[in-house]
């Protein structure tokens, strides 16, 4: 079977819909460019799509950049920053960003995500996480489970498109059996056409 | 996470008036909390808001008078302690302050010392007499202004000089009669220590007011997360589950408060 483009996936999901997207450790950076390009300029910008990001991974500011490069302009993207805090990088903070000060405050993220949410309502919104694995280093399986739960049936019931970037490891089988629970699909990006 | 809602979807809290059971309620208009509250605090509830210092309570309860007065219910806070200037300075950082409020009337804002001053009331310790003054003007006032929400910030403040608890007692059962008669809802703010146990620095306001809404920080692997919990609201069925909040320009948000499956730690 020939490999489907991501953009056409993610476009033809219904609204309220809520996905993982694997990504190959071994080719992080060619995958990670193509789901930030898919959700950017296929979901996003053709659309006019507003995307809230969630960076934790990298900073935003990282994200930003890479963004800017695809011609996204600062009203179609808005961040939640919950990891500049903790490496001490907070200086230029962005104007489209919040920053939570920890990536272990969970329920503050949710809440920057409501607040942006309300701060650019549009009708098609995307939330994408960056990443599971980066919350699961900071974070209590147990919590973590929890926060997916709440905040992916609540995004879910908004109408928003939740997009959970996360990377294949042998360790990562709970996180992909904690996702496999609150996602409805799952997009392996190394079989994904780019 | 609240439930979905945008907000040109919100309803308005005069829309969510008597959403629930007999009584009328007074939409506090933080989508969350009335949530929670089966649509509002039912009308004419006095309810202590407690909790110790940086936990929201000033912001929530300016957040109850702002609401309220966009919706032409005329809404009073009654400052014990901080000027009016300094408390309409920290409420224009956030988006959902209009000036023209104050302007116009619709929120107004008294400072107890002046009129301490005013009615000669300057002693360090109130009599019994004194706390009769105070109480027949603060009533005088709701009824000739026609407030409709009320904030007191703090009764704790306000307590420092009513020395007997007996006073104190009388003093809020006669404020929470005058208060309900004129359909006027209202938030006393107390002023608590973070291991209190007690949602009031002498126990006995608990026992009168109609609600208690407890505010405190609660730390998780070293960071703070600011919690939510209604303790107590008369006439309601309400939700006892602790919420964290996060005070935003546009307003209070709330979301569960996350355990996990062993809990979280501990509070402060």
């Amino acid at each position: 079977m020939p490999p489907i483009d991501i953009g056409d996936r993610l476009r033809a999901l219904p609204l309220g819909s809520a996905v993982a997207l694997k990504l190959d450790p071994r080719e992080y950076a060619d995958h990670y460019f193509a789901v930030l390009n898919a959700t950017l300029r296929g979901v996003g910008a053709e659309s006019a799509n507003h995307t809230v990001y969630v960076a934790v991974t990298n900073p935003a500011s990282f994200v930003w950049s890479l963004a800017q490069a695809l011609d996204v302009t600062p009203d179609q993207i808005s961040f939640v920053d919950a990891i500049s805090h903790l490496m001490m990088n907070y200086s230029n903070p962005l104007e489209n960003a919040t920053y939570v000060e920890s990536p272990r405050a969970l329920e503050e993220i949710m809440l920057r995500v409501e607040y942006l949410l309300r701060r650019y309502p549009h009708p098609r919104t995307t939330v994408v996480i960056d990443s599971v694995n980066s919350l699961a280093i900071h974070n209590p399986p147990e919590l973590l489970s929890e926060f997916f739960h709440i905040l992916l049936n609540n995004l879910k019931s908004r109408q928003v498109l939740t997009l959970v970037l996360e990377t294949t490891d042998e360790e990562a089988a709970a996180i992909d059996q904690m996702l496999n629970l609150v996602v409805d699909e799952t997009i392996d990006v190394a079989r994904a056409g780019r | 996470m609240e439930p979905a809602a945008s907000p040109a979807a919100a309803p308005a809290p005069r829309d969510r008036a008597r959403s629930s059971g007999d009584l009328e309620r007074c939409a506090t208009g933080i989508e969350g909390l009335d949530n929670i509250l089966e649509g509002g605090i039912p009308r004419g509830n006095m309810v202590l808001v407690a909790g110790s210092v940086g936990t929201g309570k000033t912001t929530l309860c300016l957040e109850f008078l702002v609401r309220g007065a966009e919706h032409d219910e005329r809404s009073l806070f009654v400052s014990v302690t901080e000027s009016s200037e300094k408390l309409v300075q920290n409420l224009s950082t956030f988006d959902f302050f209009k000036p023209e409020l104050v302007e116009k009337g619709s929120l107004v804002f008294v400072d107890l010392p002046v009129i301490y001053r005013k009615l000669g009331l300057e002693r360090e310790e109130l009599t019994t007499e004194d706390v009769d003054i105070l109480l027949r003007t603060l009533s005088g006032l709701v009824r000739s202004l026609g407030v409709r929400r009320l904030v007191l910030d703090s009764l704790t403040s306000l307590c420092y000089r009513i020395r007997r608890d007996e006073q104190i007692r009388d003093f809020l059962l006669r404020l929470g009669s005058d208060l309900s008669d004129a359909g006027c809802t209202s938030l006393l703010v107390s002023e608590i220590g973070p291991q209190a146990g007690r949602y009031s620095t002498r126990g006995v306001e608990e026992a009168i007011v109609d609600g208690v809404i407890l505010l405190w920080n609660n730390r998780r692997m070293g960071d703070i997360l600011r919690v939510l919990q209604i303790v107590k609201m008369r006439g309601t069925a309400h939700s006892r589950t602790q919420y964290v909040i996060e005070l935003t320009p546009i307003g209070l948000l709330m979301a569960p408060h996350l355990k996990g499956a062993r809990g979280s730690e501990g509070g402060e």
